[in-house]
């Protein structure tokens, strides 16, 4: 091994695949928490990457009426941790949630809050969406520890 | 993962509903309807105990939205229980801690209602 090479120990792929319902979005969530844990993320930090990644995957449940499946990808180096989840939907309206405080603060447009928790808690959020493809959602959150 | 569901009668017409576990997508329909039931039998003061609950998620919330609003119909309310930071930090991330009274105990949720 060239010793001028710099290798990242924290780098990492994991991939998972989980049926598009309810009951295995908790699966998700557990696995991209071990994944996020073996960065150094504070116990907070990991609790958003929870969040975050459970608010994806309910999206994709929601509004991915075409997709029985959801495909989930992180990349873990040591400085940061890139959520990529994929599905056969094509709505998401992250487009129209902006990231305003207190947009909730009436009660309303209650259907927002899951996108509006994934901008809040992560470092960058950015999708494509292809008609045929289905959406592609990737999240990135820095670790700054 | 599951929630568990407790509802008892308190002080007046108060009820409030003890949450053990995990609000979420597959959870939370449970949640909306204990929440559903009391508002049908026309108990609009409400204290909802998320003490013992670990986590939530926008699901969970838009079910105590939901319940707020029907509430408020009526000219009653919903005051939380809620001592976990995590959960204090979404509630305050989204502004709902506008909306909602947010208390450390049961006796000062109870007290708030009325």
């Amino acid at each position: 091994m060239n010793p001028a090479v710099a290798v990242d120990s924290m780098h990492g792929h994991v991939e998972l695949k989980i049926p598009a319902k309810a009951e295995w979005v908790a699966v998700a969530r557990l696995a991209v928490a071990a994944v996020a844990s073996r960065l150094r993320f504070s116990v907070d930090e990991i609790e958003d990457v929870k969040l975050a990644i459970a608010e994806a995957c309910t999206n994709c449940i929601q509004h991915g009426a075409d997709s029985d499946q959801i495909e989930i990808t992180c990349e873990a180096t040591s400085t940061e941790l890139r959520l990529t989840v994929r599905d056969r939907g094509v709505v998401l309206h992250l487009e129209s949630v902006e990231s305003e405080k207190d947009r909730f603060g009436d009660g309303g447009r209650t259907e927002e809050l899951g996108v509006f928790l994934i901008r809040a808690l992560m470092d960058s959020v950015e999708y494509h969406v292809d008609p045929r493809e289905g959406t592609e959602l990737i999240m990135t959150k820095l670790v700054t520890g | 993962m599951d929630i568990k569901v407790n509802v008892r009668e308190s002080e007046g017409d108060a009820y409030v509903v003890d949450l053990t576990g995990e609000i979420d997508v597959y959870t939370s329909p449970k949640v909306k309807d204990a929440i559903t039931e009391l508002i049908d039998q026309e108990h609009y003061n409400l204290v909802i105990n998320l003490e013992k609950v670990r986590y939530i998620d926008s699901t969970g919330l838009g079910v105590l939205i939901g319940g707020l609003k029907r509430v408020r119909e009526h000219g009653g309310s919903v005051n939380l229980v809620c001592t976990n930071p995590q959960i204090k930090k979404i509630f305050d991330i989204t502004g709902l801690v506008k909306i909602f009274g947010i208390f450390d105990d049961e006796q000062s949720a109870m007290k708030a209602l009325v």
